[in-house]
């Protein structure tokens, strides 16, 4: 009889619990920008045509010179990627190393969108089949890895880097250092 | 009307306008592996693995650009040799337990493993006393 009285109280407990966890996703919704798992490893090794006319291929070698650097994932064709430019234009100005992978991209495109936008990199790879993209757990355009001295991915920035986010990217360049 | 205009319009503009990448998709995206066998093997894997874009399909039914690369790169692999499981780690490393839709025994999903069976002892520990209930009265 005892148990019976219990298990009266269950389908109450039991939507009370699914009351709690439904409204839980209400006030916190659920966030869809996909963390790459890389930060904190090795950048993955890659080799990529440049996208400027006369420039040897691009590869991950001359990452680890002790020098922090900043990847900048993007793309001609990507909208967000021209309201990025003038940030990457300010990093460039205060002393940062900017490398750039286009991805799925036309170095006559790049060259114009550069033209364009202003160009902040150092160097630029075609990412053509978006493989080096996949290789560091990027899931779109534009996003921004901070590689340190040693080469070790320290940081990702999921999309566009806004005129706010430019003094911390500078500190944490000049923390991984 | 005007919506059909405006419609029209967004096809017949330049690919710029659109936003697209212009570049002709990697052929391995769109196309099966000659030995059949292969193909299996990275069909089975591809409809176990997210889209990282349209993040409630799998790389298989997505038509994402980044899908269409995913999918490339697991029929290179699996061409070249690698097993199933090792390219499902590799990704995993890259995007985390999240790109696999087949969750592994581990730890952190053992409640996952372990609902049905605690479900099903609930479930049977009810039956016997509603029978039992049943027989004395």
């Amino acid at each position: 009889m005892k148990t019976v009285r219990i298990l009266l109280w269950l389908p109450l407990v039991a939507f009370l619990a699914i009351l709690g966890l439904v409204s839980s996703g209400l006030l916190k919704p659920h966030d869809t920008t996909v963390v790459s798992q890389m930060v904190g490893k090795p950048l993955p090794a890659f080799t990529l045509a440049s996208a400027r006319t006369g420039e040897g291929a691009v590869t991950g070698k001359g990452f680890a010179d002790g020098r922090p650097r900043l990847l900048n994932i993007f793309g001609s064709w990507c909208v967000p990627c021209i309201a990025e430019a003038p940030q990457l234009m300010a990093l460039k100005q205060a002393g940062v190393t900017i490398e750039g992978i286009a991805v799925r991209d036309r170095p006559g495109d790049v060259g114009e969108f550069l033209q364009r936008n202003g160009d902040p990199y150092d160097r630029i790879g075609l990412d053509d089949q978006a493989v080096l993209q996949v290789a560091l757990g990027s899931s779109g355009v534009p996003e921004s890895f901070l590689i340190d001295g040693k080469g070790i991915i320290r940081a990702q920035h999921i999309g566009e880097i806004r005129p706010e986010d430019v003094p911390g990217l500078i500190e944490t360049l000049k923390a991984i250092r | 009307m005007r919506r059909r205009f405006a419609l029209a319009a967004l096809l017949l503009a330049p690919a710029a306008l659109r936003a697209d990448p212009v570049l002709a998709p990697e052929p391995l995206a769109y196309t099966q592996l000659p030995d059949a066998k292969q193909e299996a093997r990275a069909q089975a894997l591809m409809q176990t693995l997210r889209c990282v874009v349209c993040q409630g399909q799998s790389i298989a039914d997505s038509d994402a650009d980044l899908a269409g690369d995913m999918r490339a790169i697991v029929r290179q692999r699996i061409a070249a040799g690698e097993s199933p499981e090792a390219i499902r780690a590799w990704m995993v490393a890259r995007y985390g337990r999240w790109v696999s839709y087949r969750p592994t025994v581990e730890p952190v999903t053992w409640p996952l493993w372990g609902a049905p069976l605690v479900l099903l002892l609930i479930g049977g520990f009810l039956a016997r006393q509603a029978f039992r209930r049943r027989r004395r009265g």
